[in-house]
């Protein structure tokens, strides 16, 4: 593994970037849990994932000028709709305790992506300080 | 986009169901008004909320939370009641009660504590994710 500022965290800190981005997901479907014909939404982690990696079946988009949009911000647009459990009358498809769930989880998954980044920086620290601090 | 936007659509609502847990005071408070009329007699209130879209994009954002787009008054029939003795009552000796019912309100107010709360609970976790975000490294 090169240790370039580039991929010094490997993966990562786009898995950070999506674990956030799924973190907003959740939260707008939990305060819309009582919206009308709201359909609630999440991010398929796994996908997005591999697109923002340039790993997905498709061939990753090249950025030749600043400002282009990149694989990363195309990972972005990852965003599906939940198939609902319990529909209800008023159409809205938030199942909260559901929603609960997977906030907790997911707030789970960003500590833990947190903690390799941690460990990561302790060892490039030992690293530099030869074993000494 | 970052965590801070999580504070706002949390907080949109929490300001949309503390509106709702106010209609629902409102109602409860006015259950048992009468009027000369059933124009003049009070009708539940209830919020009608949307979802706010993201300004940026076509619908591939996250959004921006919840808003209140008004309150609607209940068209349920107002209930008469005959009470001659009523200083309020119209020529015949009728009065117009409101047709709230406290049972759909009750529903209503558990219903809006509840939603309240996982809003809060929302903001806790992120306020934590947060601090541990700055906490990187140490």
């Amino acid at each position: 593994m090169s240790l370039t500022p580039d991929n010094l965290f490997g993966i990562h800190t786009q898995a950070l970037d999506l674990w956030q981005r799924r973190t907003e997901v959740l939260a707008n479907n939990l305060a819309n849990a009582d919206t009308p014909g709201y359909l609630a939404r999440d991010v398929d982690f796994r996908k997005v994932l591999a697109a923002a990696g340039g790993a997905s079946d498709k061939l990753p988009l090249q950025t030749t000028a600043p400002g282009q949009i990149g694989a990363a911000d195309q990972a972005m647009d990852g965003l599906a709709y939940r198939v609902p459990t319990q529909p209800s009358m008023d159409g809205n498809t938030v199942d909260a305790q559901a929603e609960q769930a997977a906030f907790a989880a997911n707030g789970v998954h960003y500590q833990a992506s947190l903690s390799f980044i941690t460990a990561q920086i302790r060892m490039l620290r030992t690293a530099i300080n030869g074993g000494q601090g | 986009m970052s965590l801070f936007s999580i504070f706002n659509v949390a907080g949109s609502g929490m300001a949309a169901q503390s509106l709702r847990l106010n209609t629902v005071a409102s109602n409860l408070a006015n259950a048992d008004s009468v009027a000369t009329t059933p124009e003049a007699a009070y009708r539940a209130r209830e919020p009608l909320f949307a979802a706010v879209k993201s300004r940026l994009d076509g619908g591939d954002a996250p959004g921006e939370g919840v808003q209140v787009l008004g309150v609607t008054e209940s068209q349920a029939a107002i209930p008469s009641r005959y009470e001659p003795g009523n200083p309020l009552a119209d020529a015949d000796g009728y009065v117009y009660s409101s047709n709230v019912n406290p049972v759909d309100e009750l529903v209503n107010m558990i219903s809006a504590s509840r939603s309240y709360q996982n809003n809060v609970e929302v903001m806790n976790s992120t306020r934590q994710l947060m601090q541990k975000t700055l906490d990187l490294g140490k």
